[in-house]
């Protein structure tokens, strides 16, 4: 039963834990104050507002509002607390009304947990007044109860908190007025009523592109997500539930469910189905089988699918061959271990037995293994012809038909990845474009496994072809005029490996040579790296001066640290960590132990790069389990034209460009 | 048809029309918390947790589970944490996939698990079940209710084992008490 209270009345509170709801009809400040047994509030750390809503015992509202629901507990107010005052306010500076006088008359209810009002209150007769104590709870012989207040003042809350007896009444009142005027500044506004569900997706359109295109802008883009927030806040912060169902529009009309980023893309064209399965038989593989938007991102997505179902088939049979091995070795520590049976031949048997679970457990894992290995092998058989350059082997028919692409492709082929387990089956290592880390080719000795290729200027030669072929094929399938490379070879003893990329003119300079060729490519490049990040960061891509290569730069880096004093391995160290963002990638063709006088210091700069060796080498993990791959370069076949040819197209396409 | 499986009860995997099953979904799906009037920002959420614990021979091979989505093998696959439930009204808030078809040769039991991660009993979640599902046609296999299931915290709810050249499930609805599988393992064994 609900006590409606007028001025002065008061009623017992029947329990500790209360819910306060004010409602106003206008936007209002709530807060409360908390003083002892002679009424005085000891200082600011007794008021509840909303500039610092929480106090043990009670919570307020973090900003002004029309309706208000104050959560108290009485039970956890310290002992020295004896009183509760209920404080409403105008919110002042925000252009909202001046007085009580000219709002309906505020309204406040005492309820429990469940919404149960215990006594209620209208706050009546008010004028001139700016702030008011609505209520006090209060103790009286033990229990508490609350008495119907409704003091004005016309001199708002420092008025308000002065006759409560804090001495920095003043103060206070501006701090919570100021807290007020921020968060209504920071609460969003409610979006204007939409008519047509265009308007909706347009919205939500300009606000997804945002990070994108002004990604680096901060002030742009948390515009755009305070915006984004203020739409779908409501339901998100309420049940959860609410916030899987899609906000309603407003008008009413027919909701648009075609993604808003997506509206311009034409619809794909339909994926190659399959042919009907025969009962009994595998699925007839076929290229392309994949989910995506064009057949490209299909194909690089069928790779990558190939790629875990190899590391999970082979991680299978690993597992199963491991749990052969230690059960059986269990069991003949048994058979050894007891003593029965050492006499006759029950040992004998019993050994036989565990050998014979054990090779029947290898068999059925291994014919599991066979049986996808089988399946892959005939998808790898359908799917490679049909890779496009970037993903294609160097002696793919495809090279041999080059054209410069206009557009740049979404991965690259690095080279082969093998498991012991798939001989003859390879899966082609496909990397995003563009380039997330830089590439070290690993011309030490460490990258042959055992010492076969003992001789180190062999092994040298072929990390330099090595990373010519990359470089060529990253020339390739770049637009014409959108990818630079740089040479540093200090001694020039990659020359002879470096010969392609020199004689067909793909390179803007000659390799640098010397210590000033070094530091004359690293301080361009360091330059270059540092405007376009100022650029970036200002918003002002535009401002970049006209002579600016736009192009992605690749630098290759042979025999470091010849040539480098301090200086350069800190630029190119900087070049590493920094290039990539702004489109400048690091080649090093490099043997660990030549730096070795460094020490631990280049540690990170090793760390950073993508390890790749000049010969087949097991150093690449995959992201499930982890198995470790054989890595085989990607080289052109020997005596083949391809890559001359290549790249003469491509110089010759970049003069056409003009560029 | 649903079978309320009873503790112990032992059902083949063994598809109506003779075929035997390829694919079974585990199902676990419970109320959100109610919200709280007061201090409404410091709800208690209910965070119940599916695991399965692959074995072989009785000794633990691979365990699917919040921070292992999907076994080594690729077999058995966990759609992912759900930390508060009730996404739907009777839906699966929580699910593991098994691909029988593929799972490694030396498996031989796969036991499925349900942990109250954030330490409520049964007897404080509403309308929480766990089920088995044919995944291939969707058809319910057996199901659990959890709710009002006592003071525990656990429960290890079916295995899943080979039986000649298919696979048998067995339901064991033994309850337990335990945050994570981890906290199972001794309850597991002599099940196995």
């Amino acid at each position: 039963m609900t006590a409606e209270l007028v001025r002065g009345q008061n009623h017992p509170l029947p329990q500790a834990r209360l819910e306060i709801r004010v409602s106003a009809g206008k936007p209002i400040v709530a807060g409360a104050t908390l003083s002892d047994e002679n009424g005085k509030v000891h200082g600011v750390e007794w008021v509840a507002h909303p500039g610092s809503p929480t106090l043990p015992g009670l919570e307020v509202s973090k900003q002004a509002a029309a309706d208000h629901r104050l959560a108290f507990d009485l039970d956890a107010l310290t002992e020295a607390v004896h009183r509760v005052s209920v404080l409403l306010a105008l919110p002042t500076g925000v252009g909202g009304p001046a007085r009580f006088g000219s709002v309906a008359a505020p309204f406040v209810a005492v309820t429990g947990l469940g919404g149960a009002e215990i006594a209620s209150y209208t706050i009546t007769g008010l004028d001139a007044e700016t702030a008011v104590v609505a209520l006090e709870l209060y103790r009286r012989q033990g229990a508490w109860k609350v008495r119907a207040v409704g003091q004005g003042y016309a001199g708002g809350l420092a008025e308000l908190l002065a006759d409560q007896g804090l001495p920095q009444a003043p103060q206070l009142a501006n701090d919570i007025n100021e807290a007020v005027a921020r968060g209504l500044a920071r609460s969003v506004a409610a979006p204007p009523p939409r008519t047509a569900e265009g308007d909706r997706s347009r919205h939500t359109a300009a606000s997804a592109l945002g990070p994108d295109q002004g990604g680096p802008t901060p002030q742009g883009a948390t515009g755009h997500v305070s915006q984004q927030a203020g739409y779908v806040g409501g339901p998100a912060q309420g049940d959860p539930s609410a916030a899987t169902q899609p906000p309603m529009p407003g008008g009413g009309g027919p909701v648009n469910y075609s993604h808003p980023g997506r509206q311009a893309a034409a619809p794909p064209s339909p994926p190659p189905t399959a042919p009907p399965v025969q009962p009994g038989q595998p699925a007839q593989p076929v290229a392309g089988d994949a989910t995506g938007w064009s057949m490209e991102e299909r194909l690089y997505n069928q790779v990558w699918g190939m790629f875990e179902d190899l590391a999970r088939t082979t991680a299978a049979y690993r597992s199963a061959v491991d749990f052969a091995d230690s059960r059986m070795e269990q069991e003949l520590d048994k058979v050894l271990s007891d003593p029965r049976s050492r006499i006759g031949g029950q040992a004998d048997a019993a050994r036989e037995t565990a050998r014979a679970k054990h090779s029947q457990l290898v068999d059925q894992a291994r014919a599991a293994l066979d049986r996808d290995l089988a399946q892959l092998s005939a998808e790898a058989e359908v799917v490679e012809p049909a890779l496009p350059t970037a993903f294609a082997r160097w002696d793919s028919p495809v090279w041999q038909g080059y054209r410069v692409p206009m557009e740049i492709p979404m991965a690259l082929r690095l080279g082969d990845l093998q498991l012991p387990e798939s001989s003859g089956l390879s899966i082609p290592m496909l990397v995003r474009l563009p380039l997330e880390r830089g590439l070290w080719i690993d011309s030490g000795r460490a990258g042959s496994p055992d010492g076969s290729l003992a001789d180190s200027d062999e092994l040298r030669r072929l990390a330099v072809d090595t990373a010519v072929a990359l470089a060529a094929r990253l020339l390739a399938v770049y637009p014409a005029g959108e990818y630079t490379v740089h040479v540093i070879d200090p001694a020039g003893s990659g020359a002879s490996a470096l010969a392609p990329l020199v004689q067909t003119g793909v390179l803007h300079t000659p390799p640098a040579v010397g210590a000033a060729g070094v530091n004359d490519v690293l301080a361009r490049l360091t330059q270059r790296v540092d405007l376009v990040q100022m650029a970036i960061r200002a918003g002002a891509a535009d401002s970049l001066p006209p002579d600016l290569d736009t192009a992605e730069q690749l630098l290759i880096v042979n025999d470091f640290p010849h040539g480098f004093d301090d200086r350069a391995v800190t630029q190119l160290r900087y070049l590493a960590d920094e290039g990539p963002a702004v489109g400048v990638h690091l080649m090093m063709v490099a043997d660990r132990e030549d730096a070795a006088a460094y020490g631990p210091l280049l540690d990170p700069l090793w760390r950073s790069l993508l390890r790749l060796t000049p010969v087949p080498d097991d150093h690449l993990a995959d992201p499930w389990v982890g198995h470790a791959w054989t890595y085989e370069p990607s080289l052109v076949p020997p005596g083949s034209q391809v890559l001359q040819h290549v790249l003469t197209q491509v110089a010759a396409a970049r003069r056409d460009w003009n560029r | 048809m649903t079978v309320n499986m009873t503790k112990g009860q032992a059902i083949s995997l063994q598809k109506n029309d003779g075929g035997t099953l390829t694919a079974v979904r585990m199902g676990l799906g419970w109320q959100a918390a109610p919200r709280r009037g007061l201090f409404g920002s410091r709800t208690r959420e209910i965070d119940l947790d599916a695991s399965a614990v692959l074995f072989a021979d009785k000794q633990p091979i691979d365990v699917v589970f919040f921070r292992h989505l999907v076994s080594d093998d690729g077999s058995v696959r966990h759609t992912g944490d759900n930390l508060v439930g009730g996404v739907g009204q009777g839906g699966d808030d929580e699910a593991i996939l098994v691909d029988l078809a593929r799972i490694p040769v030396h498996i031989d039991q796969i036991v499925f698990t349900v942990n109250s991660f954030t330490g409520q009993t049964f007897q404080e979640v509403q309308d929480a079940f766990c089920r088995l599902v044919d995944e291939t046609n969707g058809q319910e296999l057996a199901r659990y209710t959890l709710a009002g299931g006592g003071q525990y915290t656990a429960q290890i709810m079916a295995k899943v084992h080979r039986a000649g050249a298919g696979w048998q499930m067995t339901a064991l609805g033994t309850p337990a008490n335990g945050r994570t599988f981890q906290d199972l393992m001794p309850a597991i064994l002599p099940h196995l």
